[in-house]
């Protein structure tokens, strides 16, 4: 496989230029931009094959971004990056449509890892943004869920909660197959799988849940 | 020259010192026995705001002509009871279009601009108007015609109240605190509550007399047409009113807000351009830069979205507070980061304290012994237990081989553990790291979603 195409969205320069130097040879680094409207149209201009996007970003947030790009190019995928880790602005740009969030701490190999999972379709999930999911989706809040016209989407299945518990606990996707005797693509099925759940769930829950969490 | 002069002219709007205070200032001398040199300072008429009962325009005008300010009190009081009430309009504009001392803007030049204060002002004094009117109809004693002239005083002070200095507005807020316990704005001190009490008997008793003292139906006819007037003006000009007040509810907010955006400067400044400072000076220690950087990021995180100030930070209340403490104690003792992740979360009892200790010792333990770059500590709250996970990818150990003297772990973590009730399992093989589970069974109490 060739190194996926990426877009840089944030609106520190310093912070652009240094992922730009640390991704060298194992991304292409195709574009960069520092606000909303920029991005969207360079976005556009270049559709590559990830977005690395800031979820804080002086013209919007990140979540706006996401939601005029989907609109017209649905194939671009974008992973979510945040200095921040505040549970709202992470799960609304999840929920705009984001593949993965992580934070802005982690490690080159591992920020290079998580482009080539997002660009290949799969999910990426730090283990801060699998804490918070387990939180949203805890069985002790459920009693006064409206719930969807999918029932499903509104609970995680056990296996799903076992994966969520280990990448909490900073397994990688590779040690968490080891661990529940499954294979790597299983690992990463159940990962979508919980994605698909965050961002389609109509459990009000989330977004209040996320609120409760900012003013607690 | 006081203090309190300093400070009104630099906080008053921005404007800088004036030079000619100074001047003048060497020119207002006392003479013996406290008595001002009758001459007056000479210069142009300035409100005093450090000798000040209201706005400190009768000092200004004492030292402005020379007198003493208790004479032009006097003579102010006489003149507002000789032309029935105009006094006090009078003050009030006087208040409004002369600059305090040592600023070169009246309070009107800002007020001009200053539409919601404009229209706060207009709004009020239609509002006496049409009490006025109603008790005018009622009964057109003394009082009312001392009232009109009120109505323009309501207006300035308004403005006033808007636009001022600090200082003015703390005087109107002084003068107007037993209005503000009516309302409820101001907590309301035992001497102004009693106040409120007798006016408000008196009021009643007011009232009953005058309804009394008018029996007869012939004057309950015209009271119908006031009960009219009444309505219609309601009609016209209560969703006015409304508004205004409505605007003045926002414009709070907007304040407030400004308000939490110093708080929030003020915080970063305070943490953290100091750590940045700290990292700077010590940027050839690696170890201690991560250090500052993490107890740096630490802090201001729980302070931004977990709404704590790092000062109460030392309270072990809940769970998710305990895992805190243990990444926060561990990170700054042996410099080793801790990636912590909480799942709900619940308020500790004896076992959950017991729990947190062990978790706290096989933290310990991983940032002394493993040699890992991070530890992971995960808990998760769940209706029936406790869970902590303490993980790290270093060097491990085979769990046969732990020689009798090195108690720690099976001591303090697996005695701990069992004597309350909970698990704890150590997985670990030589160079894949550690892992310890910790489970303790929750009593039944209220959990904290």
């Amino acid at each position: 496989m060739s190194a996926p195409r990426v877009v840089l969205v944030d609106d520190h320069g310093l912070f652009r230029s240094g992922v730009r130097a640390e991704l060298g040879r194992q991304v292409e680094v195709v574009g960069e931009a520092d606000d909303v409207q920029p991005a969207i149209d360079l976005i556009g201009e270049l559709l590559p094959d990830v977005v690395l996007l800031d979820v804080h970003l002086p013209g919007g947030g990140g979540q706006a971004v996401v939601q005029a790009v989907k609109a017209s190019h649905p194939e671009v995928r974008f992973l979510a990056l945040s200095a921040s880790d505040a549970p709202e602005d992470v799960i609304a740009v999840i929920r705009a449509g984001a593949r993965g969030y992580v934070t802005k701490t982690i490690s080159t190999a591992e920020l290079a890892d998580a482009v080539r999972r997002v660009a290949a379709g799969d999910a990426v999930f730090s283990h801060r943004l699998a804490g918070f999911v387990l939180d949203a989706f805890a069985d002790g809040a459920a009693a006064d869920v409206k719930p969807s016209f999918d029932p499903e989407l509104d609970q995680l299945t056990s296996r799903e909660r076992e994966v969520l518990r280990l990448i909490a606990q900073g397994y990688t996707y590779k040690e968490i197959a080891r661990e529940l005797f499954i294979s790597t693509k299983t690992v990463e099925s159940h990962v979508s799988s919980v994605l698909r759940k965050l961002q389609l769930s109509t459990r009000h829950q989330l977004t209040r849940w996320a609120a409760e969490r900012r003013l607690a | 020259m006081s203090p309190i002069a300093v400070f009104g002219r630099l906080g008053h709007d921005g404007t800088v010192e004036h030079p000619e205070r100074w001047h003048r200032d060497q020119f207002r001398h006392r003479g013996p026995f406290g008595l001002r040199d009758r001459r007056g300072h000479g210069g142009p008429l300035r409100r005093e705001p450090t000798d000040r009962l209201g706005g400190g325009v009768a000092a200004g005008v004492a030292a402005w002509r020379g007198f003493s300010p208790t004479t032009v009190r006097i003579v102010f009081v006489l003149v507002t009871l000789v032309s029935a009430g105009w006094g006090l309009p009078l003050y009030v504009l006087a208040w409004l279009f002369i600059p305090a001392a040592g600023a070169d803007a009246n309070i009107f030049s800002k007020a001009r601009t200053d539409t919601g204060g404009i229209r706060l002002a207009v709004g009020l004094a239609s509002l006496l108007i049409f009490v006025l009117l109603i008790a005018g109809a009622l009964n057109d004693g003394w009082f009312i015609s001392w009232a009109w002239p009120q109505v323009f005083s309501v207006a300035g002070l308004a403005l006033i109240w808007r636009n001022g200095a600090p200082e003015d507005q703390a005087t109107l807020r002084h003068l107007l605190e037993p209005l503000g316990a009516a309302t409820g704005d101001v907590k309301p001190s035992r001497r102004s509550a009693w106040r409120l009490v007798i006016a408000a008997v008196l009021m009643a008793a007011g009232l009953g007399w005058l309804f009394s003292a008018h029996a007869s139906l012939a004057v309950l006819r015209p009271l119908g047409g006031v009960l009219l007037v009444m309505a219609a003006i309601v009609l016209a000009l209560g969703p006015w009113w409304l508004r205004i007040a409505r605007d003045l509810a926002l414009e709070r907010q907007a304040k407030a807000r400004a308000e939490e955006r110093v708080d929030i400067a003020a915080r970063v400044h305070d943490s953290v351009l100091q750590t940045l400072a700290l990292i700077q000076r010590r940027a050839d220690d690696p170890q201690k830069v991560i250090q500052l950087a993490r107890l740096q990021e630490r802090e201001l995180r729980s302070w931004l979205f977990e709404g704590r100030s790092p000062d109460d930070a030392d309270e072990e209340l809940t769970v998710a507070d305990g895992v805190r403490q243990i990444q926060q104690d561990i990170e700054s003792r042996y410099g080793v980061p801790v990636e912590a992740v909480t799942v709900g979360d619940c308020d500790l009892d004896e076992n959950l304290s017991a729990l947190l200790a062990a978790a706290r010792e096989a933290t310990v333990n991983a940032a002394k012994w493993s040699g890992a770059s991070v530890i992971s500590l995960f808990a998760e709250v769940e209706p029936a237990e406790v869970a902590i996970v303490v993980r790290d990818r270093g060097k491990g150990f085979d769990p046969g081989s732990v020689p009798e003297d090195r108690k720690g772990l099976a001591e303090s973590v697996h005695g701990r553990m069992t004597r309350r009730g909970g698990t704890a399992t150590v997985t670990s093989a030589p160079g894949e790291g550690t892992k310890v589970s910790l489970k303790m069974p929750r009593s039944v109490t209220a959990s904290r979603p």
